[in-house]
C-alpha cells in the first residue's frame, strides 16, 4: 500500500485521536510537573446560620498576583512523582532504614496510597484477565455447538453481565452479597458461619472483586471468539476430520492456532481494561480494602471537593507507563509476528 | 456443527453433555444477577434492598403492605414519567447510534488501511493507539472541560459523540484490523489487478466478506457509547443527559427517598432495546464468513 | 431531528404558558438566569419555583446534576460564565471562592433583600458571598420501644448511647444495636469531623494551613469510633447513609445518628416500617467528653451568584432565586427541607437538625483546605478503624496525606 492511500485511509482516525487523546495527553504530561501556584492566607470573620467564627481565607488580591506571574502554577519537575501520594522515595527510603523485618517493609510500603492501589490494581489484572478469557473461550465453543435455533437467547442471556451498566451491576450485586442478601445469605449457610461478611474482610473483598471482574468482562472474549470460530474455514475442518483428527486434535490443532490472533488481541485489551479497573471498587464501596489507580485518578479529580490536577495527571502517566511494562511481552510478539509477515517492512 | 457431527468419537457424547452442562452454569451465573433485578424492579425499595432477609425480595412483603399487590409499578412510572426517562432514552439512542456509525466507517477505512500496509510506521501507529487507550477517560475528560467551556461546544450531543468516537477509536482500530487480518490479501490485490482502485477493493471485493467482524466490533462500540459514564456524565447538560448518567443522578445523593427504584426499573428497561439489537444481529454474526468462503 | 426539536418544543410550551402569571410576579425586566445545581429533590422545589419566572424577555435554565461540583469551578471560570448561579452548600463554595468566582452579594440584598433573615447571609469579612435557604445535620434517631422496655432513658452523651447499646445485645434483641455512616471515603471522615468539633478541636493552626489534629482529641474521638464499632455490623466500613436507613427501618439497630434531610423516610407512617417509624424517638446529636456540643457538623445550602456574568443577568438570577426561596414555598414543602427561610413553620421532623442547631452544634468548617483534610482522613482513617494500626500512626498518616495534597494545591509550602 502506498502513504499516500495509507494515510488517506487513516486520515479521519488519526485526526480523531490526535484531537481527543494525543493533544490532551500532551496537556496532562506538561501538568504533571507543576503544582499549583502559592496561595496567599489570611484570618477573616465568617458568618453564617450558624454564628460567626474566625476562619483563614485565601488573599485574593495577593494570589492573583502570584498567579500572574505563573500562569501554569509552579514549576515542580519530578516532585509531584515522588511525592507521597505517588512513588513516596523519601518515605520508602525510611521504611527501609527503620524497619526490622521484611514483613515490615512490605506492610508499611502497603500503607503508602499508590502502593497499595497498585498491588490491587496489578493482582486484579493478572487474575481477572486469563480467567475471564478462559470462560470466554469455553463459552464460545460450547454456544457452538448448540442448535441453531437456541443460539439467539444464550448469546444475549451470556452478553447480560457486559451490558447491564457496571454502576448499577455492582450496586445490585452489592446488595445480593450482603450477609442478608441471596448470595451472602447462601455462603453463610453453605460455610455455616453466620457471620461470614463477604465485605468485612481484605481478601474476601479482593476475591470479590476479582469474581465480579471475571463474571463482567467473560462475555467480551466470548463474543470475540465466537465470531472467530465462525471464519474457521469449513474445509481445513473437513479435511482435518478425514485425516482422522479426534475433536481434542482439531480443537488444538485447528481451532486454538486459528484464534490465536485473536487472543493477542483479548489480551492486550482485557490486561488495558482490567488495569483500569475502577467502577466496581465504588459499587462495592471497597475503598477501605482495594484501591485501583483509577480509582486513585477520579478520587482526586471528581471524588473531593477540590481537585488536584497535578496528582491526577501524575498518576495518571505512571499508569500509562505500568500499563506499557506490562504490555510488554505482548508487543513484543506483536512486534516479532508483524515482522515475519512484512519481511519488507523495514525496506520503507 | 460440525464437530458434534463427527462419528469418529467415542467421546463426542459424554463432551456434549459436560459442554451443555458448563453453558448452563453459565447462563445461570450470567444471567441470574439480572433476572433478579427483573423480579426486583417490581417491588418497593424496603423489599429489594430489604436488609432483613432476601426472601422480601422475593415475595414482595413490603410491597403487598405498601401498595396492596405483590408487584408495583411505581420504579417505572417514577423513571418514565416522573423523571422522563424517555428523554434520555432518545439521547442514548441519538448518541450511540451515531457514535457506532461514525466509528464503524474511521474504523474499517483506518483498521483496512494499517491490515494491508507493510510499513513499519504501522506497528507504531497500532503501538501508540494502545499506549494512549491506557490513559483513564476521566483524566483526559477533565482535560477537555475548559476548552470545551470556551468553545462554548460544552453540553451538547454532538461533543460527546466526537470524544466517543475518538477515545473508542484505538479500540476499533485494533478490533478491526485483527478481523482484516484474517481475510487473506489476495482477495482485494487480485481485485486490483482486475482494476479496481483501492478504495473499489475495499469497498466491492473486502467489505462483503468483513460483516461479522463489523458486527461485532459495532456491538462493542455500540455499548461502549452505551455504558459510558466518564464522558457522558461530565460533558452533557441535563437536557441532553443519556441513561448511564441518568440513572446515577437516581442513586444520586442520601435525600432521594425511593429514586433508588427508578434506578432499577430504568436498568431493567434499558436492557430491552439491547436484547432486540442482539437477537436482530446475532444471526449475522453466526451466518456471515461461513457463507462468504474465505478462499481466495 | 426534526421532530425530536418539534417534541421538546410541545413539552415545554404548557410551562411557558402556566408561568407568564409568575412571570410578572417575579418583576425581572430581562435576563437569563443559568442554574447549577446539584440533583436532589430540595433542591428542585426551590429551582422549580425560580423557574416560574420565565418570560419573554427572561430566559431560565437549570442543570441539576450529581456532577456539580466537578464542573462548577470551570463553568465559572470563563467570561461570561456558563451559569450564572450555583447552588452551592458549607464545603462547594469554598473552591469557588478560592478561584475568585463568586460576586458580593451586598447590593442585591439591599435592594431585593427584604424578606431574607440576617442569619440567611453567608459573610466573609463582611461582604455577603452567599444566601442560604437550608439546613442539614445529624442527628439520633432512636427505638423508643426499645429503650423503654429496657428502662433505658434516651442517651443523651456518647457513653449513653454505648451503654444502651450493651445493654440492648446482652438482653439479646439485637446482635448489632448500633449503625454508623462510616463507609471508607467521605463518610468515615465525615463522621471523625464531627466527633472532632464535638470535642471543640481545632482541624488547622489559626490563620494557616498547618494541620493540628494529631492531638489527645484526636486520639479520643477515634477511640470513640472503635469502641462504636462493637455494636455495628462487621461490613461497617462499607456502610453508608442509606444502608443506615435500611439497617434501621429492617429494624437491625436501634440508634443511629442519621442525616436529618432523611428524617422523612424513617418517620413516616405509610412507608417501609410503620411500626419502627411510630416508636422511633429523634433528639439532638450525641455528645462527648464531658463538653455540651453536639458532636455534629452543621451544614448549609444554599446559592451564589457567579462573577463573570453581566449585571443585568446576575440581578435577575437573584431576583430569580428570591422568587424561588419565598416562605410560601417552604410552608407548602415544609417536609422537603429543614428551610432557614423567614415565616417558615418548622414540622416535628425538623425537630432534630433546629434542636442540634440551637443546643450548640459547630458548622462545618468553611475554609479553603477543609475539603483536602476531608479526603485525607477519610482514606486514611480506614486502617485504624480494621485495627492495623494505632491511633497515632492513623492521625499521623492523616497529617502526611493532607500535607500531600495541601502542598500540590498550593496551600502549603
Amino acid at each position: 500500500m502506498t502513504h499516500r492511500s495509507f494515510f488517506s485511509f487513516m486520515l479521519p482516525s488519526l485526526l480523531a485521536m490526535f484531537l481527543f487523546i494525543v493533544l490532551p495527553t500532551g496537556s496532562i504530561i506538561v501538568q504533571s510537573f507543576y503544582t499549583e501556584h502559592g496561595k496567599a492566607l489570611s484570618l477573616a470573620e465568617n458568618c453564617g446560620p450558624f454564628g460567626c467564627e474566625q476562619t483563614t481565607h485565601i488573599d485574593l488580591a495577593i494570589t492573583e498576583e502570584l498567579r500572574e506571574e505563573a500562569p501554569l502554577g509552579k514549576f515542580n519537575g519530578l516532585g509531584t512523582y515522588l511525592d507521597r501520594a505517588h512513588l513516596a522515595v523519601d518515605e520508602i527510603s525510611k521504611i527501609f532504614e527503620e524497619s526490622e523485618s521484611a514483613g515490615e517493609v512490605v506492610s508499611r510500603i502497603y500503607n503508602l496510597p499508590f502502593y497499595k492501589a497498585l498491588s490491587f490494581t496489578i493482582a486484579y489484572t493478572f487474575f481477572a484477565t486469563p480467567l475471564a478469557m478462559m470462560v470466554g473461550f469455553l463459552v464460545a465453543m460450547a454456544v457452538n455447538n448448540i442448535p441453531k435455533k437456541i443460539k439467539g437467547p444464550v448469546i444475549f442471556l451470556s452478553l447480560l453481565p457486559y451490558i447491564v451498566t457496571p454502576l448499577i451491576g455492582s450496586l445490585t450485586l452489592f446488595w445480593m452479597i450482603n450477609s442478608n442478601g441471596i448470595i451472602g445469605a447462601t455462603l453463610q449457610f453453605i460455610f455455616n458461619d453466620p457471620d461470614l461478611s463477604l465485605k468485612a474482610s481484605p481478601v474476601l473483598t479482593w476475591v470479590t472483586l476479582i469474581v465480579y471482574g471475571i463474571w463482567h468482562m467473560a462475555p467480551f472474549p466470548f463474543v470475540v471468539y465466537y465470531a472467530g470460530l465462525q471464519t474457521i474455514p469449513q474445509d481445513t475442518m473437513e479435511s482435518a476430520m478425514i485425516d482422522g483428527a479426534s475433536k481434542w486434535e482439531r480443537i488444538r490443532y485447528v481451532v486454538i492456532p486459528h484464534l490465536f490472533p485473536l487472543t493477542t488481541f483479548l489480551a492486550l485489551v482485557l490486561m488495558m481494561d482490567n488495569f483500569r479497573i475502577f467502577e466496581p471498587i465504588v459499587g462495592f464501596s471497597a475503598e477501605a480494602n482495594a484501591t485501583s489507580l483509577s480509582w486513585s485518578i477520579y478520587n482526586d479529580l471528581n471524588g473531593q471537593v477540590d481537585k488536584l490536577y497535578g496528582s491526577a495527571a501524575s498518576t495518571s502517566v505512571l499508569t500509562v507507563i505500568c500499563v506499557v511494562i506490562l504490555l510488554i511481552p505482548v508487543l513484543l510478539r506483536t512486534w516479532r509476528s508483524f515482522k515475519q509477515k512484512n519481511p519488507d517492512g523495514s525496506a520503507s | 456443527m460440525i464437530i458434534a457431527a463427527s462419528p469418529a468419537d467415542s467421546k463426542s457424547n459424554k463432551t456434549s453433555v459436560i459442554a451443555f452442562a458448563l453453558l448452563a452454569i453459565w447462563l445461570v451465573v450470567a444471567a441470574f444477577p439480572f433476572l433478579w433485578t427483573l423480579w426486583g424492579s417490581f417491588k418497593v425499595e424496603a423489599d429489594f434492598f430489604s436488609r432483613q432477609t432476601w426472601e422480601n425480595a422475593l415475595y414482595g412483603v413490603k410491597t403487598l403492605q405498601a401498595t396492596g399487590s405483590a408487584f408495583t409499578m411505581d420504579g417505572y412510572e417514577g423513571a418514565w414519567i416522573d423523571r422522563e426517562f424517555w428523554r434520555a432514552f432518545l439521547n442514548t439512542a441519538i448518541v450511540t447510534v451515531s457514535v457506532t456509525a461514525i466509528s464503524l466507517v474511521f474504523g474499517t477505512l483506518g483498521g483496512y488501511a494499517l491490515s494491508r500496509s507493510r510499513k513499519k510506521y504501522v506497528f507504531w501507529i497500532l503501538i501508540a493507539a494502545l499506549v494512549f487507550r491506557a490513559m483513564p477517560h476521566i483524566t483526559l475528560v477533565s482535560g477537555y472541560l475548559m476548552p470545551f467551556f470556551e468553545m462554548n461546544i460544552w453540553g451538547a450531543l454532538p461533543t460527546s459523540i466526537i470524544v466517543l468516537v475518538a477515545i473508542n477509536q484505538p479500540f476499533t482500530l485494533w478490533m478491526l484490523h485483527s478481523f482484516f487480518l484474517s481475510i487473506p490479501k489476495d482477495l482485494d490485490e487480485s481485485a486490483m489487478v482486475d482494476g479496481c482502485t483501492r478504495f473499489q477493493a475495499f469497498r466491492l471485493a473486502v467489505m462483503p466478506v468483513m460483516w461479522p467482524g463489523v458486527i461485532t466490533t459495532g456491538l462493542f462500540s455500540f455499548l461502549l457509547s452505551y455504558n459510558d459514564f466518564a464522558v457522558t456524565s461530565m460533558l452533557l447538560s441535563q437536557d441532553n443527559q443519556t441513561m448511564v448518567p441518568k440513572i446515577n443522578s437516581f442513586l444520586g445523593t442520601v435525600q432521594s427517598d425511593g429514586a433508588i427504584m427508578y434506578a432499577v426499573a430504568a436498568v431493567v428497561s434499558a436492557t430491552v432495546p439491547l436484547f432486540m439489537l442482539v437477537m436482530f444481529f446475532q444471526r449475522y454474526i453466526v451466518s456471515g464468513l461461513t457463507a462468504g468462503a474465505v478462499k481466495g | 431531528m426534526t421532530r425530536l426539536c418539534a417534541l421538546a418544543t410541545v413539552c415545554l410550551l404548557p410551562l411557558i404558558c402556566a408561568s407568564n402569571f409568575a412571570a410578572a410576579e417575579c418583576g425581572i425586566e430581562s435576563g437569563s438566569v443559568r442554574v447549577l445545581s446539584n440533583d436532589i429533590d430540595s433542591l428542585g422545589v426551590v429551582l422549580n419555583e425560580a423557574r416560574q419566572c420565565v418570560s419573554d424577555t427572561v430566559n431560565v435554565r437549570i442543570n441539576r446534576t450529581t456532577e456539580h461540583k466537578s464542573i462548577q469551578v470551570s463553568a465559572l471560570a470563563i467570561d461570561p460564565a456558563i451559569y450564572s448561579v450555583a447552588m452551592v452548600s458549607t464545603n462547594t463554595l469554598p473552591p469557588l471562592l478560592s478561584a475568585g468566582l463568586v460576586r458580593p452579594l451586598d447590593e442585591y440584598v439591599e435592594k431585593y433583600g427584604q424578606d431574607l433573615k440576617p442569619d440567611q447571609l453567608i459573610k466573609i469579612d463582611g461582604k455577603t458571598v452567599a444566601i442560604a435557604f437550608m439546613a442539614n445535620s445529624q442527628h439520633l434517631f432512636m427505638r423508643g420501644d426499645i429503650l423503654s422496655d429496657l428502662g433505658i432513658p434516651p442517651p443523651k452523651t456518647y457513653q449513653e448511647v454505648l451503654n444502651a447499646a450493651r445493654t440492648i445485645k446482652e438482653a439479646g434483641i439485637m446482635k448489632y444495636p448500633l449503625a454508623a455512616a462510616y463507609e471508607a471515603g467521605w463518610y468515615l471522615g465525615n463522621e471523625f469531623v464531627n466527633n472532632y468539633l464535638g470535642l471543640g478541636g481545632q482541624f488547622f493552626e489559626p490563620g494557616s494551613a498547618e494541620p493540628s489534629i494529631n492531638n489527645p482529641k484526636g486520639v479520643q474521638v477515634l477511640q470513640l469510633m472503635k469502641e462504636m464499632t462493637e455494636y455495628m455490623p462487621p461490613e461497617y466500613l462499607t456502610l453508608t447513609a442509606d444502608d443506615l436507613k435500611k439497617l434501621y427501618l429492617d429494624g437491625k439497630v436501634a440508634i443511629i445518628n442519621q442525616w436529618g434531610s432523611m428524617v422523612n423516610s424513617h418517620l413516616d407512617p405509610n412507608g417501609a416500617a410503620p411500626e419502627i417509624s411510630d416508636a422511633t424517638l429523634i433528639a439532638p446529636a450525641p455528645t462527648l467528653g464531658g463538653y455540651d456540643i453536639p458532636a455534629a457538623a452543621l451544614w448549609w445550602d444554599g446559592f451564589t451568584i457567579a462573577k463573570n456574568v453581566s449585571d443585568e443577568d446576575a440581578e435577575a438570577s437573584f431576583r430569580a432565586m428570591m422568587y424561588g426561596m419565598r416562605s410560601s414555598v417552604a410552608n407548602e414543602h415544609p417536609n422537603a427541607a429543614t428551610w432557614l427561610i423567614k415565616g417558615y413553620q418548622a414540622p416535628e421532623g425538623a425537630k432534630g437538625v433546629l434542636d442540634t442547631i440551637s443546643s450548640g452544634g459547630r458548622p462545618y468548617p468553611m475554609n479553603p483546605f477543609m475539603g483536602i483534610m476531608h479526603a485525607a482522613l477519610g482514606s486514611e482513617l480506614t486502617d485504624f478503624m480494621q485495627g492495623r494500626e494505632s491511633a497515632e500512626q492513623a492521625l499521623a498518616d492523616v497529617e502526611a496525606a493532607y500535607r500531600t495534597s495541601a502542598r500540590a494545591s498550593g496551600f502549603l509550602d
